[in-house]
Parts: structure tokens; sequence; C-alpha cells
């Protein structure tokens, strides 16, 4: 039972819930950018949650089956074709042994997750399937697909229907303008209250430089520090400071000019001031921007960040009891 | 000194012992790091020692933001009290200097640079009053190094040299980022001295390369087989200069799997170092000689 890789996609990596535990050595977390849409993806083909399945992001890859597999696509809206039929997204359908997998042009959001039932069988490093492509890490050969690769399948763990599909109201769609909320902290001290003012204020744009590391952001002000003498270790910029770890989601911006914001494959530290975090409630969301998107940063504090997360996680639980088995 | 305390979001506490480095908000960070492991506060995830500062990942839906913040303020009290000692290792780590691969890069991203007309050496060894680069060289290598943190990506060691603070090297990084830096470049920015793992972008002069791979995702070197990452925070390191026939053979019997470094374990003590940098340093040098 296998995949066979006819064309790669843009970028089509092997992920799963992640690799906790060893952020405090340089390996992040990884996983899927859209956790809850990969959890849907599983959860549709009778997997366990956290099964790795694959990544793609703007351009679909184009997959042969050796056997055959129950399939869906969640995530961004990039249209399935079965053999050249269109297939619904956020539905489970059966593949053919022979048949070919392959998508339409991108017409939402930016990650697309296929799952296939029993779960892409790469070797678990670490304790995860994922793909940290910097590290050269999990997945498959720790790199994207290539075209003439084999991705060997699991054995599924329950059988479940083909044609279950995911609730439209409990597919959270990509939203243009996005807003991101963002608990103040870290070195927020740093800036000028008018630069914490024109951070909240400005739209800014995703740039092109928008990958699984981080999502750099564009076109806001300028932001001015507070003058300092700087600390011992720190490097000259105003910007800098003594090397630290840099959480998931936060917003790190070098020279005060683009702000970055972390992701899955955050590096772990750095000399780069952060003036916030954005929730976790809204991580899986930046997995879904496109480049260009006009973007807002909504200040929170942490009441609001923890009501958040609550209504991701019943929202989640809602999908679990639409398709529990 | 007391600690910084600040959210990372919903899912991190950050922990600032003190804005400026020196070995003693060093040991504050990882001697912290250590009470709250001991602790053993459910909902804690992740403890990330670094520098001058350290961070606590942790599952709100376990445990609530503000009572582990109350949890950690109370475990400052505790690794404020606790001895500044170390049992670790101290290793030596070959590296060829002025190497022709960190040189044919840096020749490549030369506009990035503060000194177009000079290299990474040499313009370190000119900012921090050497009268060269063989006599900034000789100071790179003497004094053994700390290393005070591992990450930015898998296994990179941050290093502070143990000399007392006029000493330290200071350069700025470059002014904007190459995209490109060998694998095993022995570089520096701040007063960080750090062996990329892997190659990729990078800010930091390059001073050399490394024959030693200090990560190892396919775990092929016999002294990274057992962990794929061979830092740990922690760690004192010893550069020893070597010239290229002496790199080429330790690539060599790497390739045939019959190179390891040479690893002593060692105690070392802050109160017994401040009071004698020069005879502590001395002391761990014995130990490495086996002396």
């Amino acid at each position: 039972m296998a995949i066979e890789v006819m064309k790669p996609g843009l970028s089509t990596t092997v992920q799963d819930l992640g690799r906790p535990g060893y952020y405090h050595l340089g390996i992040p977390l990884s996983g899927a950018m859209d956790r809850a849409a990969l959890r849907a993806a599983n959860l549709l083909v009778g997997n366990d949650e956290g099964a790795a399945a694959l990544e793609a992001v703007f351009l679909g890859p184009e997959l042969r089956f050796t056997a055959d597999a129950l399939v869906t696509v969640t995530g961004a809206d990039l249209p399935p074709k079965l053999d050249g039929q269109p297939q619904p997204g956020w539905t489970a359908f059966r593949v053919r042994a022979g048949q070919v997998l392959s998508f339409g042009f991108l017409r939402q959001g930016a990650r697309a997750y296929v799952a296939v039932a029993g779960g892409i069988d790469v070797p678990a490093v670490l304790g995860s399937r994922s793909t940290y492509v910097l590290g050269a890490l999990g997945g498959l050969d720790g790199r994207a697909l290539r075209a003439g690769d084999m991705l060997p399948l699991g054995v599924p763990p329950r059988d479940v229907a083909k044609g279950r599909t995911v609730p439209e109201a409990l597919r959270r769609p990509a939203a243009t303008p996005a807003e991101l909320r963002v608990l103040p902290g870290l070195y927020w001290h740093r800036l000028t209250a008018s630069a914490q003012a024109s951070f909240f204020a400005d739209t800014w744009k995703v740039a092109p430089e928008a990958d699984r590391i981080g999502y750099r952001f564009r076109g806001g002000r300028a932001l001015d520090f507070v003058p300092r003498e700087q600390p011992f270790g720190a490097g000259s910029d105003p910007s800098n400071i003594v090397d630290s770890g840099y959480p998931y989601g936060s917003v790190q911006v070098p020279g005060g000019t683009e702000p970055i914001v972390l992701h899955r494959d955050a590096v772990s530290g750095g000399g780069y001031f952060m003036l916030g975090t954005v929730i976790s409630a809204d991580m899986d969301l930046i997995g879904q921007m496109q480049p260009h998107t006009p973007t807002r940063f909504v200040e929170v504090d942490m009441s609001a960040a923890l009501a958040a997360r609550d209504e991701r996680a019943a929202r989640l639980q809602q999908v679990r009891y639409a398709l529990q088995t | 000194m007391t600690a910084r305390y600040s959210f990372g979001g919903d899912e991190h506490i950050f922990v600032e012992i003190d804005e400026a480095m020196s070995l003693t908000a060093f040991f504050g960070s990882i001697s912290m790091a250590k009470a709250v492991r001991e602790s053993g506060i459910r909902g804690v995830t992740e403890i990330c020692p670094a520098n001058a500062s350290l961070q606590v990942r942790f599952d709100p839906d376990v445990i609530a933001p503000n009572a582990l913040l109350s949890e950690l303020k109370a475990l400052e009290a505790v690794s404020a009290s606790a001895e500044k000692t170390l049992a670790t290792r101290i290793v030596e780590i070959p590296v060829f200097y002025d190497d022709p691969w960190t040189r044919e890069t840096l020749m490549r991203f030369r506009e990035r640079h503060q000194e177009p007309g000079a290299t990474d050496l040499e313009y370190a060894a000119r900012i921090n009053g050497y009268a060269g680069t063989d006599a900034f060289i000789a100071a790179h290598a003497a004094a053994p190094w700390f290393v005070t943190m591992v990450g930015f990506v898998a296994g990179l060691p941050f290093m502070y040299q143990m000399v007392e603070r006029p000493k330290q090297i200071e350069v700025p990084k470059y002014l904007r980022p190459r995209t490109d830096t060998p694998r095993l470049t022995v570089g520096h920015g701040g007063c960080f001295g750090c062996i990329y793992s892997v190659r990729g972008a990078g800010g930091y002069q390059m001073f050399g390369i490394t024959p030693m791979p200090i990560y190892d995702p396919a775990q092929r070197v016999g002294y990274l087989k057992e962990f794929m990452i061979f830092f740990r925070p922690g760690d004192i390191v010893k550069f020893r200069p070597v010239g290229r026939t002496e790199y080429d053979e330790i690539v060599a019997e790497m390739e045939a799997g019959r190179w390891a470094p040479t690893i002593r374990t060692a105690d070392f003590s802050l109160d017994a170092f401040e009071a004698d940098p020069a005879g502590t340093n001395a002391g761990l040098l014995e130990t490495l000689h086996g002396h």
C-alpha cells in the first residue's frame, strides 16, 4: 500500500501534530500549520487525530494510488480531482488502485491537508512523523516531496464510510482581511507609546517571505524604540536583545520595520526583541493566509486569549461529535 | 538580581534573569530551569533555558497562567540560593580558522558587511584591538567557552567565552543576514560565539570551520548515535586551531567512523572562577588534557 508522487506540488510535506519536547535544543514542534484542518481530515477517514497526512501549500501534488484507499482533503479550498473528476472538499471519498489524485487552482486559504486512511507511514523520529526541513528531520528523508517518491501507508485503525463530511459551519474559512489577536508582552516596553499604538492601528500585509518558520508582514509604519544604552551582549541595534528563547507565535520586528510571527518550524531563539505573541487560538489561521493578505493585529488580554482558546476547543468537539463513529 | 516575568501568549512564560549577559545571569537561568524541572509542576510542557533568560511552555487547560506565574516566582527564591556549581564536561573542538569555505562565502556576501574591504577575521581583530588575525585567533582559542544556550536551529550552541568582560570579543552581526553559511562554521555575533549546526542563513561573522559534526539527524556519526544533538547548555568548549592537513585527516577519520572528540568530566564553580578566572581556566585545561 503506497502512494506514488507524480508531481510534488510547490512544497508538500508529511505532517502530524508535531514533535514536542526538544525546543530547548532548537528542534521546533513542527506539525500541521492548521492543526484543526489536520484533525478533521484524519477524523473523516477514520484515523487517530494525530496521524500523519500531507500538507500542500498553494499548489497541490499529483498522486497515484497503488491500492484502494479512503481519502479526504481539508484546509484550504484547493479543489481535489480524481482522474480529473472534481471531488468535494472536507468529505471522505474512495480512491481505487491506479487512480490519480490531482488538484485545481487554489481558491481560498493556503494549505490543504490530504489524509489517507491508515496515515502516511514514514518512520517516526523523536516521536513524530512531521517534516522539519531546516533540520532535515522526520517526514520522508527530512525534506519536501519529490516526483518519484513512494509514500508508505499504514493500516487503517477502523473502517468508516465514504461520503462523511464536516458541516460547512465547522469549516473555518480563511478571512480577508485577516485579524490576528496579540497578547502584548515580552519586550513590549521597548517600544514608544506611539509605536505601540501604530502597530495595532496599521494595516499590514503578508509578505512573500511567509513559510513554516514564520510569517513576515509589511506595510505598517516603522516602530520606534525607547532610547537606552544597550545592555552588554545585546548588540548595537535598538531592536536587539541578549539572545533569548522565542515563543511560538511571538512577534519579532528586526530593525523595527517588518514584524515576523514565528510558526510551527520556529527558530527557537535569537537576538531580536519581541513585542508580544499571537494567541494560540489564532495560530491555525496564519497557516491559511496567502501573501498580500491585508492583516490587522488586535490587542487582547489573557482572559480574551483563554476564552478564544476555549471557543476553538469547543468547535473541535463539535467536529468530533459530527464525525463520531 | 530580580527576574522579570512576562507571558508569551497563552502558552509561554518568559523569565528574564537579566537584560545584560554575564555568567551570573546564565547560572540564574540554568539553576531556575533546574528548579522548575525538579518541581514537576503539572501542565509544564517544555523548559528552555537561554543565555540570560528562560522560557517555560505550558498547557493552560491544565494550569492557569497566573497560577504557574506564582509557582515560578516562588521557585526563583529557591534557585537564587542554590550553589553556583556545575558538574559538566569539557570538550576540545578542532577549528580550521580562516578556511577556504567560509572565506569563499564571506566574499560572496561582502556588500552586506560593515567593512567590505576586509575579511570577517580582519574586521573582528581590528575592532577588538588585536594587532592582527593571528593574535585574535590565539585569544579565541586560548580561553574556554561556556555553552549558554542551544537553539536557533537544531543543536546550534551559543557560547560565551570565560574571560573578564573587558576581554570579551564583541562584533556586530552582518548589516543584512547572509542567505548562506557553510555547515559547521564557527561564528560570532554580539558577545556570543556559535557553531552553525546546519547550512543556511546567518548573520554572525565567520571565523573558521570545524570538522566535527554537532547535529546528525541520520545518526551515522558514532558519538551522535545515542542522540542526534551533541551540545547541552552548561557544556564547556575549548577550541584548538588546526591546519588544512589535520582538518582533512579528521574528516577522513570521521568518515571511516574512527574519530571522536576529546571529552572530560569537569566541575565548575562560579565563585572560584570569579575569584581567579585564569587559574580556573588553567585547571579546566589540565582536566581536558588529562594531567
